[in-house]
């Protein structure tokens, strides 16, 4: 017998004087129902709540009433904080005037020495201030990772509430899970070394939140 | 990792006096206690999640095959290639297997507590491979060639200085002084090998049965980048991992974080569904996931069952007064704590870890802070029960104990001895009434402080005496 057959033979030796009601119909309702669980109680308004979710995590917030104010909203957070011009974005915005703003913005992957990567988001969280972004042929994993500055772009319409109501959203537009689901809230940390809180582990040391149409 | 849970004594006492490793422990205990207790108040309902998460564990462990086979289906039709390890050692094979197969040099390696189990590093670089731990307290602990402390917390027992020192040797550069520089030094030192690994190694928090994921929760974004970077990915987990839906792990994590580090959510949750999809431009070509035994089917057959619920918060031994003491090493093997306490007898058998299951007051603050609700103090107990019944405790204890219920069944010849005991005792322990050295086992007691004298009368006397008074 191989160890998978094993391994399943033992599990179920080891349930066998357990209770299972009407096994194993109930369990496999029970994936197709996605029962939700209990959720505490959330008497907050969901545009507010993930701005200062956001804050919370250590990410910023900015605006822009427009797609075509992006470029703009981008080049003065990055002005402000005295960082770096150049860098790499989601092809979705190639077509932003970046040049414009005075950005060197190209729509590629993002390479290990890259400054800024700028991303869109599938939505966002309002819980906890929370990016969902999803890997795909336009939607590479590693802008969000490579870079020390992380840009999202997110539409105020596409802020959900939970994680509960981002799996739903997912289900009903895309059916399946891509390769990789990740869900960011605020610069990479550690506090690996006396418990003392670093930003910029291995990932981002600063996470831009931009707004689109307030 | 070689167990030596055997010689707790001993390593507990060296613990505890080592004044290095009280300063981290105190350091420690005050941040993350004050922390959870913190984030925990932002769920009003906090208790009524808890006992939920309690109910999807278990019935993860009781519908264990089905949701695996579920899970495995799923995961294949996403691309996944999916093995299953009965032992640590089958665990170490697979995973060389692959790594030959793919003409691997090169490993990064995401926090795997089961890696640990297996001793997984070892016997990479047995066979030849270059394997580099990448969060940063297992990549401190990898350099020093140690073993983590604490689960979530592996360097937890290595102060600044310390690993200044470490850094300054083993990176020649020179010597920093400040956490933050010492942190962005080894993201430096580590970013080229993220770039150039061919093979990545990680754990999963949970494996979701709906639909065929593994899921990570990590701060630091290596666990991102060992699930991305390199052309092959492995996963190691446990089989008790397994949770039906994206619902359930939406509630699970809402504990899980506020329980191990009082964050309300860590920096990234990823959850991971097969290899590189057509037309991505990243992602590994191969994703292989092993499921692994190692113990945990036994613990399931077993009366501590309730323990495979753990989602490895640390949140036990946080809260541990014995931990919070001595630190994980003492417990000597990859589970500290309470959660170790029954792990260890567990999974590398009783007689390997005779003192853990008694290394506890049973004070059950490790019962009240987990957030599965596992009651560790009754498991720790049906353990002590177990080490008795299988005889496996010293001649010297059974003996005594026998002698003890031997005079406790007759009460005639227990007043007549314990009243003995009352005078002469009285009389050694002298105008102080305190006796300063105890015979047999009674010398670990009075070996760091006195133990008050008996007054002369046993109780059953002095009850004696009072009902006669009460009469009149």
């Amino acid at each position: 017998m191989s160890a998978r057959e094993n391994i399943l033979a033992r599990i179920r030796e080891a349930n066998g004087g357990k209770e299972r009601a009407n096994d194993p119909g109930t369990i496999l309702a029970r994936l197709d129902a996605r029962v939700r669980g209990p959720l505490p109680t959330m008497e907050w308004e969901t545009q507010t709540r993930f701005r200062e979710r956001c804050i919370a995590m250590m990410s910023t917030i900015g605006e822009a009433e427009s797609i075509v104010e992006v470029p703009r909203a981008v080049a003065s957070y990055l002005k402000e904080k005295n960082l770096p011009t150049s860098g790499a974005c989601w092809p979705e915005f190639a077509a932003l005037d970046w040049a414009g703003a005075g950005l060197a913005v190209e729509a590629r992957p993002s390479r290990g020495d890259d400054k800024l990567g700028i991303t869109g988001a599938f939505c966002a969280l309002a819980e906890n201030g929370t990016l969902m972004l999803l890997s795909g042929e336009d939607t590479y994993a590693t802008t969000s990772l490579l870079p020390e500055n992380h840009v999202a772009v997110v539409p105020a319409s596409r802020i959900v509430r939970t994680m509960e109501d981002a799996w739903d959203l997912l289900r009903r537009e895309r059916g399946s899970l891509p390769r990789q689901v990740n869900f960011v809230s605020g610069p990479s940390r550690t506090a690996d070394i006396e418990m003392t809180l670093v930003l910029g582990a291995h990932g981002p040391f600063r996470v831009h939140v931009i707004v689109v149409g307030v | 990792m070689q167990v030596t849970s055997n010689q707790f004594k001993k390593s507990a006492s060296r613990k505890l006096a080592d004044p290095k490793v009280q300063k981290a422990l105190r350091n420690a205990k005050g941040k993350l206690v004050v922390a959870r207790s913190r984030s925990i108040r932002e769920l009003d309902n906090f208790e009524e999640i808890r006992e939920a998460a309690a109910q999807i564990r278990d019935l993860g462990l009781l519908h264990m095959d089905v949701l695996l086979e579920q899970w495995e289906k799923k995961a294949v039709a996403a691309g996944t290639i999916v093995h299953w390890a009965e032992t640590p050692q089958q665990v170490n094979e697979l995973v060389i297997e692959i790594a030959r197969k793919h003409d691997v040099r090169k490993i990064i390696k995401s926090k795997s507590m089961l890696g640990e189990e297996t001793n997984l590093n070892h016997a990479l670089e047995a066979a030849g491979l270059d394997v580099r731990e990448t969060d940063l307290g297992e990549y401190i602990i990898q350099q020093f060639g140690e073993t983590p402390s604490h689960i979530i917390a592996p360097a937890v027992h290595k102060s600044k200085d310390d690993i200044a020192d470490l850094f300054a040797e083993k990176h020649g550069r020179p010597r920093l002084n400040d956490i933050s520089a010492l942190t962005h030094e080894a993201r430096e030192v580590l970013r080229p090998h993220f770039l150039d690994a061919d093979m990545g190694i990680s754990g999963a928090n949970f494996l979701i049965a709906e639909t065929g994921s593994t899921m990570i929760v990590t701060n630091e974004g290596n666990g991102r980048m060992t699930t991305t970077m390199p052309r092959v990915h492995v996963a190691v987990t446990g089989i008790e991992k397994v949770v039906p839906t994206l619902e359930d792990v939406a509630l699970l994590l809402r504990l899980l974080t506020r329980s191990a580090t009082g964050q309300s959510i860590s920096n990234y949750l990823s959850f991971t569904t097969g290899p590189k999809r057509s037309g991505d431009k990243d992602g590994p070509g191969e994703f292989h996931v092993i499921i692994v035994d190692a113990g945990r089917t036994q613990v399931l057959a077993s009366e501590i069952r309730e323990a495979l619920r753990c989602i490895r918060c640390g949140a036990c031994m946080n809260h541990c007064p014995v931990y919070q003491n001595i630190g994980g090493h003492a417990y000597g093997w990859v589970y500290p704590g309470p959660i170790g306490s029954i792990l260890t007898p567990a999974l590398v058998g009783i007689e390997n870890a005779l003192d853990l299951p008694n290394a506890s007051t049973l004070c059950n603050q490790c019962g009240v802070v987990c957030p599965v609700k596992i009651p560790l103090p009754d498991l720790m107990r049906k353990l002590r029960e177990r080490q008795v019944t299988e005889k496996l405790r010293p001649w010297a204890e059974r003996f005594g104990l026998r002698l003890w219920a031997w005079t406790a069944a007759r009460p005639a010849v227990y007043g007549f001895l314990t009243g003995i005991a009352a005078r002469v005792g009285k009389w050694i322990g002298g105008a102080g009434g305190l006796l300063h050295k105890l015979p047999a086992a009674g010398s670990e007691w009075t070996s760091g402080r006195d133990f008050p004298a008996p007054r002369g009368k046993t109780f059953r006397q002095l009850y004696a005496r009072h009902r006669k008074g009460a009469r009149r």
